[in-house]
């Protein structure tokens, strides 16, 4: 399937992406998120389902991006579990 | 000789390694000794936060929506003649639907406040003031958030009577009573659905099926259950419903009232003006709040399972990882019927105040954030019947969407470590442990 690559292609991104966010909190929920729902939506066969989940996926890539950038302009110092591990 | 020289040369740093080691030794013993009295942690970096309860931080994606219509789409959503109105007024609608389909209500239903106290003072005063020709009492709980019990005492000075009914030792309330305290005359009841400081879930359809028929509507708070766990305003028979943006990582100053339609509550508006709202609450709607409440709203219902499920593993491991180490340690509210990222423990022998201090990386509180300024214990405690020691020294973890199993981690290690070394320094703590039961002991001459 040329999507299977598409798809693995998107979640690299999107966790890629992710990794930008300055905050830990919403970085590591980013994470945890995209990750969580790969993994459960890896069993779904519908070409229609899927599409949609692309779709919304691209569509929180873009959040991802923007609020990342939104993040780093309003910056503030690290948490303190940042520092002890 | 090269030989010798060498060997002299390890024998003098064996020595010099042993003598640094030694002082280096002593420092740490008297840093231990330093450690023991000191109120604060040196720590680098913002502290944790773990007060969900008060407020939740805005989710990045609620921020994402709101942001267009707090810079370019600025209209007044109740501008009629030109396109900035309607097209705010189109996102603020939206956002009616997104906050009226996580209760499972009508986008008519729904009034936007500027948050969960004006909606309880909407709901309960404006009710009563309505019915009061007919209908002069109303039911609530001891352990209500403040703004139902103030809404409720100002209505006493209007010559309304109020049953403040107890809760029991878990923090539920008993159906028989509330059934027992309803009279013709009643009005409204009003009962919380979460509560902000124990956590604990009363049992609504239980309630909303008794109001139902015994003719009397149906208040609840749900500023801490929407979007946490489930609830259907008409399977449940509620008749008004109190929401609130910033609990459920919306944005600050905005809010919901439900009020049913059919059959209708009718309601007096507290404040009076344009008429917007329905009449019932006039004033301009603010629309980058009420499209990120709507699309908060939109996210916790699609994630209740995922975050639910999230918030009960970490909620489970704090309380297994505390309670393993620690003894005395008592959960204030209920063990099955309460919601789980609200964990509110008493350490005893522990003044809560002198753990929030040494937990300063922590963004903890001991109750709610508006009684947090003083030292009196929380009366949601008194209610359900804990000790004044008991209630001194409560703590209440919030565990949200955001919370990481490290932060837990870190959490539990810090709160054992000071809890241990405050029981260490307590006269009482030694005297429990020879044995001596604390309660005979009479304290004064007197």
């Amino acid at each position: 399937m040329a999507s299977k690559t598409k798809t693995l292609q998107l979640y690299r991104t999107m966790l890629r992406e992710s990794s930008k966010i300055p905050s830990y909190n919403f970085r590591e929920y980013a994470i945890r998120k995209i990750r969580d729902t790969f993994k459960q939506n890896k069993q779904c066969t519908e070409s229609t389902v899927i599409q949609n989940q692309l779709k919304e996926a691209q569509r929180n890539l873009e959040i991802i991006k923007r609020q990342a950038i939104v993040g780093q302009l309003y910056s503030t110092e690290k948490l303190v579990i940042e520092y002890t591990t | 000789m090269y030989r010798q020289v060498t060997k002299f040369r390890n024998a003098i740093s064996t020595i010099l390694n042993e003598k640094k080691s030694f002082t280096s030794l002593r420092n740490l013993s008297s840093n231990a000794e330093d450690d023991k009295y000191k109120i604060k942690d040196n720590f680098e970096g913002r502290p944790l936060y773990l007060d969900v309860q008060a407020t939740s931080p805005t989710d990045p994606r609620v921020l994402d929506a709101m942001l267009p219509y707090l810079t370019h789409y600025y209209g007044n959503p109740h501008s009629r003649t030109h396109a900035y109105g309607w097209e705010s007024e189109a996102a603020v609608e939206k956002a009616r639907e997104y906050v009226a389909d996580i209760i499972g209500a009508d986008p008519r239903e729904i009034i936007f406040t500027s948050g969960a106290t004006e909606s309880n003072n909407i709901a309960i005063k404006g009710v009563a003031r309505f019915y009061k020709e007919k209908k002069k009492h109303i039911i609530t709980t001891q352990t209500e958030h403040k703004c139902v019990l103030d809404s409720c005492r100002a209505l006493e000075g209007e010559g309304f009577t109020v049953t403040y009914l107890p809760v029991k030792t878990n923090g539920i309330i008993c159906l028989e009573e509330l059934e027992k305290a309803i009279t013709p005359e009643t009005a409204i009841v009003s009962i919380m659905s979460v509560n902000n400081e124990i956590g604990v879930k009363q049992p609504i359809d239980a309630i909303g099926v008794l109001c139902k028929q015994k003719k009397v509507f149906f208040h609840t708070d749900a500023a801490q259950a929407v979007g946490k766990i489930h609830l259907d305003v008409n399977s449940m028979n509620i008749d008004l419903m109190s929401i609130s943006g910033h609990k459920i990582y919306g944005p600050k100053g905005i809010g919901a009232i439900y009020i049913r339609r059919r059959p209708r509550v009718r309601v007096e508006a507290i404040q009076s003006g344009g008429g917007q709202e329905r009449g019932i609450r006039s004033g301009t709607v603010p629309a980058p709040l009420a499209v990120g409440f709507g699309e908060a709203c939109r996210l916790a219902k699609q994630e209740m399972a995922y975050d639910h499920a999230h918030v009960e593993k970490l909620s489970k491991r704090l309380i297994d990882r505390l309670c393993g180490s620690l003894t005395h340690v008592i959960r204030n509210g209920d063990d099955v019927e309460t919601y789980p990222g609200c964990v509110n423990l008493s350490f005893a022998y522990v003044e809560g105040e002198s753990l929030l201090m040494a937990l300063k990386d922590i963004a903890l509180s001991s109750g709610s954030a508006c009684t947090s300024a003083s030292l009196e214990p929380s009366y949601v405690l008194r209610a359900i019947g804990a000790d004044e020691d008991l209630a001194h020294s409560s703590i209440r973890f919030g565990i949200g969407r955001f919370t990481t199993e490290a932060e837990v981690d870190y959490t539990a290690k810090k709160c054992i470590h000071h809890v241990t070394r405050l029981r260490e320094m307590s006269p009482l703590w030694e005297m429990v442990q020879e044995g001596v039961d604390l309660k005979t002991i009479k304290w004064s001459q007197h």
